[in-house]
């Protein structure tokens, strides 16, 4: 039984030929794509250090099946810097030291990024902390990462603003 | 303002840091944001198989029967190691070399001691085949009444408690203490057991070549975990080279090589290919260690004047059936509030669990929640601020031993914390406050302390002809930023700006630096490092001073200070020859030397050294659901000598949350009549998510400690877990009067007192 899908990961087509329909996306990407930067946490949605963007919405990737993905735009860890160029939120997270082992880093930064382009937390602290509450931390850096969020969604919405006048 | 490091051993290479104390961002924040961060389980060696533990669902009993042919019947299955399949081992894993070789399940029998517990392997070409193949193994169990909880048995006294500790310690006269207080307190408090949970799973990639193996494997303790690996397969430790520059969090958990590490280098071994094992979260739960569940019965007694004249600490707790490891709860009790009478005891009870392991402050962090609880509990009953209590009942020399301390600015702490906290205005019967919303407040205190401990570790220095320089030593980044701190320790050892210099850390083939434990890493390998760079340095010296061609001919006695890249003559340092300049003449591509880090025996003999702290919490409850909310902590900590303040700020809230997380949230619940953990995950066993952890604060407290070790430095990894847990539980009690002793504080202990 051979299952081929396409997805277009950090803007890159790619078919992917899937002989078994159990893969999960977070399967998919770490251990067929050599994408690892994509951590497991629990595999069960519940630490969200497999936060991806699919469709530009924030999912947990252990919970989705790669099979009913098929041509869906993903944007991983992977994707987020232009070069060397870190992107703002990754920036901000280690200006504000967001991090500490790391593990969970890159789902949280994943995760910023989509609350950010959500716009439902704005530059309010109490809403940033509640809209990453998806994504756990052992170390606790929350401190840190709710700081980075913050300043990144300002650099981010002043960038906006400059663009557009 | 500049520190500068003395090479008080040594005083002829007096040298001035300029990278020790600066804020700086992480050496490794770059990986780790743009995922390149490389973890074990990140590792595809060519050919990789994965193996995928199946675990015992019951607690106590034994495997009847595997229906290995189901499994290997599952496409892709490439085979199942059993008690019957396995490869040999060298060593019994039960069998119990030192006290610190813990016994492990290494399919050695078909006896199940805990829930969770290994009872095969499956391994297949893919993760989904191997996870389909271990459910296929379906088995069945003679099953035992498993033995669960503080009074599942017989206690008794344990010969030891933590690392050595003895089990009693008696200090003074008890009777004399009870009789001479006129205030008498007793109340007991329960710890449950906890787990680590670091975010990353125990995972290992095993790679065999002949009797050489290769291992991605996150480990605290590199040559430690070389040593029982090697013992338990019967090669020599250096044929064991251990990958592991990334830990995804460790609290202990990583401390030493655990029974799923080896069952991946013994899949590998079966198999003939490399393997990777990786836990799955709910796996976590048992043979990777846990914070032991304690009964805490603390009887105090006090004068009229509130000073104390007795504290009886006695802790009751869980260990394994099949091994020993005793959290040494009541020990926080030895060094924190002066009494002439102190007494702490242990008694221990056997449970079917996993064995339990050091958690991040094992025995302080549990000790120290009853402790304040019960400190603060006094201070009510003696009509005394708690603060004001603590002052009165101040150590001043290390109540238990009578050394005095190393080093002490808890007052300044005390002073500092409660004076950014606005402590002054808080009402001493609780109850009193309320919010603009009709929460009822609370403002509770508990005081930190961490020993400051050292281990041994080792570095190696090099200067190069071009003047760069080399560090080497073998240390682990858990998360802590030994990465950062050791780098900046280094550059100053070596007289070098940081980008003149290489930092090389993270694998065994490396100098042993010891374990990432006790909160004693930095002190340990920094004072490796110091000592290494300070050998480095005195070749240096030794090349030029004899040299006549040399500007520093005949400063032998003088000596040199190392600074930037170039040595200068002490008594006029206009007078100076770069690093290159003198490998150059003396026609060598590079020059090296060893440093070892150790305690100094003397120095501990003659001082009592520990860090300290104080924290302080506000909470808010609703007054008709019971909801607690964390809404302020503060903490001022004392801790010698600061490397990295942007670092051991996050250290430190790391650990106050992890106090929060005691006395409100985290808890192993424990099915009594199967002795399976109901809550084996991250939704039902509760760690503080961001909205959980309120804006928090800070404050470092200069301490200069010239006796702890060469740089000062007292360790900041556990402190902050002691004394916020205590502190957050008073607030409780404050916000509510009621007390509630069984930890975590639950709705349901205060909705029915609250109506």
């Amino acid at each position: 039984m051979n299952h081929s899908i396409s997805l277009t990961i950090n803007g890159v087509l790619r078919e992917v030929a899937l002989a078994d329909p159990r893969v999960t996306l977070l399967d998919l990407l770490r251990e067929r794509l050599d994408l690892t930067g994509t951590k497991k946490g629990c595999d069960r949605g519940q630490c969200g250090a497999c936060t991806i963007l699919v469709d530009g919405r924030r999912i947990n990737s252990c919970l989705a099946l790669a099979l009913s993905h098929d041509g869906a735009e993903i944007t991983t860890i992977e994707g987020v810097a232009r070069g060397d160029q870190l992107h703002p939120v990754q920036a901000a997270f280690i200006a504000h030291d967001g991090f500490q082992c790391g593990f969970c880093t890159p789902g949280q930064i994943m995760s910023a990024i989509g609350l950010i382009e959500e716009g439902q937390a704005g530059d309010d602290p109490e809403r940033v902390r509640e809209c990453m509450s998806g994504n756990l931390c052992r170390c606790g850096a929350y401190s840190g990462i709710t700081e980075a969020v913050l300043e990144a969604h300002a650099n981010m919405t002043a960038a906006k603003q400059r663009r557009s006048a | 303002m500049t520190p500068e490091i003395n090479l008080t051993r040594d005083p002829a290479h007096l040298r001035h840091g300029s990278s020790i104390g600066q804020p700086l961002t992480r050496t490794d924040g770059v990986l780790k944001v743009t995922g390149k961060a490389r973890y074990a389980a990140d590792n595809h060696p060519p050919g990789m198989l994965y193996a995928v533990i199946a675990t015992s669902c019951i607690a106590r009993g034994r495997v009847k029967s595997l229906d290995v042919a189901a499994a290997k019947r599952h496409p892709g299955v490439v085979d199942v190691m059993t008690p019957a399949h396995k490869p040999e081992l060298a060593e019994d894993p039960d069998a119990k070399g030192n006290p610190f070789a813990f016994r492990m399940e290494l399919l050695q029998s078909d006896e199940v001691r805990y829930a969770n517990q290994a009872i095969a392997v499956v391994i297949a070409e893919t993760l989904e085949a191997a996870t389909e193949g271990a459910a296929l193994l379906s088995p069945r169990y003679q099953v035992e009444i498993a033995r669960v909880g503080l009074d599942a048995g017989e206690p008794y006294a344990p010969p030891v408690v933590g690392i050595g500790n003895p089990a009693e310690v008696v200090h003074g006269e008890i009777d004399a203490g009870f009789a001479a207080a006129s205030k008498l307190t007793d109340a007991t408090y329960e710890t449950p057991a906890q787990y680590h949970n670091a975010m990353e799973p125990h995972a290992i990639v095993a790679v065999w070549d002949g009797d050489k193996l290769f291992l991605d494997t996150p480990s605290q303790g590199m040559a430690i975990a070389q040593g029982r690996i090697g013992g338990l397969l019967g090669i020599p430790p250096g044929n064991i080279h251990i990958n592991s520059p990334f830990l995804g969090g460790g609290f202990g958990s990583k401390g030493l090589v655990s029974g799923p590490q080896m069952l991946g280098i013994m899949a590998a071994r079966l198999v003939g290919r490399p393997v990777n094992l990786v836990l799955r979260r709910s796996q976590m739960y048992g043979p990777v260690g846990h914070r032991a569940s304690t009964r805490q019965r603390l009887r105090l007694g006090a004068d009229d004047a509130g000073v104390l004249t007795v504290i009886d600490h006695h802790a009751r707790i869980t260990t394994s059936s099949f091994d020993d490891f005793y959290e040494p709860a009541a020990d926080a009790s030895h060094t924190l509030y002066a009494s002439p009478a102190i007494r702490t005891a242990h008694e221990a009870v056997r449970v079917d669990t996993g064995t339990p392991l050091f958690m991040r402050a094992p025995g302080e962090a549990t000790g120290s929640i009853a402790l304040e609880s019960a400190i603060d509990e006094m201070a009510f009953a003696c009509g005394i601020d708690p603060l004001d209590f603590r002052l009165r009942n101040y150590a001043e020399v290390e109540p238990t031993t009578g050394k005095p301390f190393s080093s002490k600015a808890l007052r300044q702490c005390y002073a500092r914390g409660a004076e950014r906290f606005g402590w002054a205005r808080r009402p001493l019967a609780p109850r009193q406050m309320r919010d603009e919303n009709g929460f009822l407040v609370g403002w509770g205190m508990g005081t930190a302390t961490f020993p400051a401990l050292m281990f041994q570790g080792n570095a190696r220095a090099v200067i190069r002809a071009d003047g760069s320089g080399v560090m080497e030593s073998g240390a682990h980044d858990m998360g802590q930023g030994a990465w950062t701190a050791l780098t900046q320790i280094s550059a100053d050892a070596l007289g070098l700006d940081l980008g003149e210099i290489t930092f090389r850390s993270g694998t065994s083939d490396l100098p042993d630096a010891g374990i990432a434990g006790g909160s004693a890493h930095t002190a340990t390998v920094g004072a490796a490092i110091h000592n290494a760079g300070a050998a480095v340095i005195a070749r240096l010296a030794e090349l030029a001073t004899p040299d006549e061609r040399s500007p520093l001919f005949g400063a032998g006695n003088a000596g040199v200070v190392a600074r930037q890249g170039r040595l200068h003559r002490r008594d006029d340092e206009t007078r100076s020859e770069s690093y290159a300049e003198i490998l150059a003449r003396a026609g060598l591509a590079e020059i090296d030397a060893s440093g070892t880090g150790a305690a100094d025996p003397a120095a501990q003999s003659h001082y009592a050294m520990h860090a300290h702290g104080a924290v302080f919490a506000e909470v808010k409850v609703d007054p008709e659901l019971g909801q607690i909310r964390a809404t302020r902590l503060v903490g001022a900590f004392a801790a010698g000598r600061i490397i990295n303040p942007r670092l051991v700020q996050s250290q430190l809230f790391g650990g106050m949350i992890w106090g929060l997380s005691f006395a409100l949230h985290e808890e192993a619940v424990m099915d009594h009549r199967s002795g399976r953990i109901l809550n084996a995950n991250l939704a039902e066993y509760h760690v503080p998510v961001n909205a959980d952890v309120p804006p928090m604060d800070v404050i470092t407290v200069d301490e200069h400690d010239p006796h702890v070790n060469a740089l000062g430095i007292k360790g900041v990894g556990e402190i902050g877990i002691t004394g916020s847990a205590g502190a957050v539980a008073n607030a409780v009690w404050h916000a509510t009067g009621i007390r509630v002793r069984r930890f975590p504080i639950r709705i349901e202990e205060l909705v029915t007192g609250l109506s």
